[in-house]
C-alpha cells in the first residue's frame, strides 16, 4: 500500500504537543465479546454439546457393559449331563470333570451339587425339591483360560466318548444375538449422534446469522477502512470459535458432572437390589477414564464444527455487504 | 486519480439519479462537490468508495478499472481511500483513540508505532480529552470529529467527506478545512461534499456541482 509522505507529521501541535511518552493502550477487541446475540449462541452450543455428550456416555456405558457381559459369558463353557436309563449320573459327571480338568485351555472345571442345581430350579418348581425324584440334568461349568482357541468340537467327541448323554454349550448363539443387540443399540446412538450432530450445525448457523446480523455495522466499518474479506472473517472466525469453546465446556462439563454425579448414586445403591439390578444391566454404570476424554474431544469437536458453520455463514454474509 | 466517462447511476429500476458524468479527479487536487439536496452527492461519493457499480460508463480509480475488480482489490483500494460518512459510523464498543486507529490495526501495524501520531491528531481535532470516551457519549460533533480523524490518520490518496462540518461551529469548521488542506499539501486529493457556502467561500477551490442528475464543474 502505498502511502504519503509517512515521515511528516500530518498536524503541528506546537506547544500543545505531549512531552511524555504515550502510554500503551490495552486494545478492545474488534468483534466484541458480550452481546445478546452471543451469549444465544453460547446456550445453542452448550445445550447442543450437552444432549450429544449425554448421547455418546449412553453409547460408551452400553456398549461397555455389552463387551462385559461378553466377555464373562464367552469365558464359560456349560456342559449338562443328561440322566440315562443304565448310566450311573454322578460317575458321569466325575468323569466329566477329570477329562474337563486335564484339556488344555480350561482352567477349571466345577459341577453344579444337587442342592446348587435345585436352587436353580427353585424359582420354577418351588422350594422342598428333592432331585432323586426328577429326570434333573446336571451342569458342569468350565472356565476357559482367557485368550484361548479351544477346538469345540474335539472337545465335544472326547466329552461324549466319556458320557454319551452330555451336551457342550459354548453359549456362541446367545453371544451373537447379545452382540447384535448390542451392535444395533450403539448404532442407534451413532445415528442420534449424527442427529444432534447436524442439529448442531444448522441451529449454530442460524444463531451465527443472527449474530452477524447484529454485527453488521462493525462488517460495515471495516470495510471502511479497507480490512478485506480474510481478515473480517479471521475476528469473526476466533470470536465464534471462543463463543463455540464456552458453550462446549459448558454443556460437555455439565454432561460429564451428570455422569460422575450418577456413578456416584450407583456407588451409594450398590448392595441393594434395586442397585444389584441395575448393576447386573448396566454394569458399574460409570464412565472410564477414556470415556470423559472422548466426551472432552468432542465438546473440542463441537467448538470447532461451530467456528466452522460461522464461518461458511460469514463468508455468505460478507457477500451480502458491499 | 480518477476519471469518469459517461457514467450513469440508477437504483433498481427508478430513474437515473446520474446521468453522463465525465470528469477527472487529479492527484493532489482540491474540490468540493456540491448541490441541492438530493442531486447525488452521496450516491457519487459511493461510487468513488466503490461501494456502489455504476449502472453505465467507466470509472477508472488509481489506475484501475472499477468494473473489473475482484472484492480483495476492492479493500486493497478502499486502504488508499479515506471517508467520512454523514453518520460517522464509529464503533460503538471501542474508544475514541481505538477507533481513529483502526486503519493501522487493521493493516497490522503496532500499536506503539502510532499511538502518538493518533494522540497528536485527536489533540488537534480538539478531542485530547475524551480519547478513552466510547461513541454513545460523544456530542454529535466529536462524533463527526473522531469519524474525520479516522479519515485522514492513515493518510490516504484520496480522501471523500460528506458534510465534514455540518454538526461543528464555525470556529471548529474552519479548524477543519485547515485540517484538510493540510492533508491536501502533504499529497491527498481531497473532494468534500458540502451544502456550506461559507465553508467553499473560505478556500479557493473547484467546485463540482450537481443538478439533476448532471455535473458542472468550475474550475
Amino acid at each position: 500500500m502505498s502511502r504519503i509522505d509517512d515521515h511528516v507529521p500530518l498536524v503541528d501541535l506546537g506547544d500543545e504537543r505531549p512531552q511524555v511518552a504515550a502510554r500503551a493502550r490495552i486494545q478492545s477487541p474488534i468483534v466484541p465479546r458480550a452481546s445478546i446475540s452471543g451469549r444465544a449462541l453460547v446456550a445453542v452450543v452448550a445445550i447442543m454439546t450437552f444432549l450429544a455428550s449425554m448421547t455418546t456416555g449412553a453409547v460408551l456405558l452400553i456398549s461397555a457393559s455389552a463387551s462385559e457381559w461378553q466377555s464373562d459369558v464367552a469365558s464359560e463353557i456349560t456342559i449338562q449331563v443328561r440322566p440315562q436309563a443304565g448310566r450311573n449320573l454322578d460317575k458321569d459327571v466325575a468323569a466329566i470333570v477329570d477329562a474337563m480338568r486335564t484339556q488344555p485351555g480350561i482352567v477349571d472345571a466345577r459341577p453344579f451339587s444337587k442342592q446348587e442345581s435345585s436352587q436353580l430350579l427353585e424359582p420354577w418348581l418351588g422350594s422342598g425339591l428333592s432331585l432323586d425324584d426328577l429326570p434333573v440334568p446336571r451342569v458342569i461349568v468350565a472356565r476357559v483360560s482367557p485368550g484361548t482357541a479351544l477346538d469345540l468340537a474335539a472337545l465335544r467327541s472326547r466329552i461324549l466318548g466319556v458320557a454319551p448323554s452330555a451336551s457342550v454349550d459354548d453359549h456362541r448363539a446367545w453371544i451373537e444375538r447379545m452382540r447384535s443387540m448390542s451392535g444395533a443399540t450403539v448404532a442407534a446412538g451413532l445415528g442420534i449422534l449424527a442427529l444432534v450432530i447436524v442439529a448442531t450445525i444448522i441451529s449454530v448457523s442460524f444463531a451465527t446469522r443472527g449474530a452477524m446480523a447484529a454485527n453488521r455495522p462493525i462488517v460495515e466499518v471495516l470495510h471502511f477502512v479497507g480490512a478485506g474479506d480474510r481478515y473480517i472473517a479471521d475476528r469473526f472466525f476466533r470470536h465464534f470459535l471462543l463463543l463455540g469453546l464456552e458453550g462446549g465446556l459448558i454443556g460437555g462439563g455439565a454432561a460429564m458432572l451428570l455422569f460422575g454425579f450418577s456413578e456416584s448414586i450407583a456407588g451409594w445403591f450398590s448392595g441393594t437390589p434395586v442397585g444389584d439390578q441395575f448393576a447386573a444391566l448396566l454394569g458399574t454404570f460409570s464412565l472410564r477414564p477414556s470415556g470423559y476424554l472422548v466426551l472432552a474431544v468432542q465438546a473440542v469437536m463441537i467448538a470447532a464444527i461451530t467456528a466452522w458453520a460461522s464461518r461458511r455463514t460469514l463468508f455468505a454474509t460478507l457477500d451480502d455487504i458491499e | 486519480m480518477v476519471r469518469f466517462e459517461n457514467v450513469g447511476l440508477r437504483y433498481g429500476l427508478g430513474p437515473e439519479i446520474l446521468r453522463d458524468l465525465n470528469f477527472l479527479i487529479p492527484a493532489h487536487s482540491f474540490q468540493f462537490l456540491t448541490g441541492p439536496s438530493g442531486a447525488g452527492k452521496t450516491s457519487l461519493l459511493k461510487l468513488l468508495f466503490l461501494s456502489l457499480r455504476p449502472t453505465r460508463g467507466l470509472v477508472n480509480l488509481f489506475g484501475r478499472d472499477v468494473s473489473l475488480l475482484g472484492k480483495n482489490e476492492v479493500a486493497d483500494l478502499r486502504k488508499r481511500i479515506g471517508i467520512v460518512l454523514q453518520d460517522f459510523r464509529l464503533l460503538d464498543h471501542m474508544t475514541t483513540y481505538e477507533n481513529v486507529s483502526l486503519p493501522f490495526r487493521v493493516i497490522g501495524r503496532d500499536e506503539s508505532s502510532y499511538r502518538k501520531e493518533v494522540i497528536d491528531l485527536l489533540k488537534w481535532v480538539g478531542l485530547g480529552d475524551r480519547m478513552d470516551a466510547l461513541p454513545p457519549i460523544l456530542s454529535g460533533g466529536e462524533k463527526q470529529r473522531a469519524a474525520i480523524a479516522r479519515a485522514v490518520i492513515s493518510r490516504p490518496q484520496l480522501l471523500l467527506a460528506d458534510e465534514p462540518t455540518g454538526n461543528v461551529d464555525p470556529t471548529l469548521g474552519r479548524r477543519l478545512l485547515r485540517l484538510f488542506i493540510e492533508l491536501n499539501k502533504t499529497g491527498t486529493a481531497v473532494v468534500i461534499a458540502t451544502h456550506d457556502i461559507t465553508l467553499m467561500d473560505q478556500y479557493e477551490a473547484r467546485r463540482l456541482v450537481l443538478h439533476q442528475g448532471r455535473l458542472h464543474i468550475y474550475e
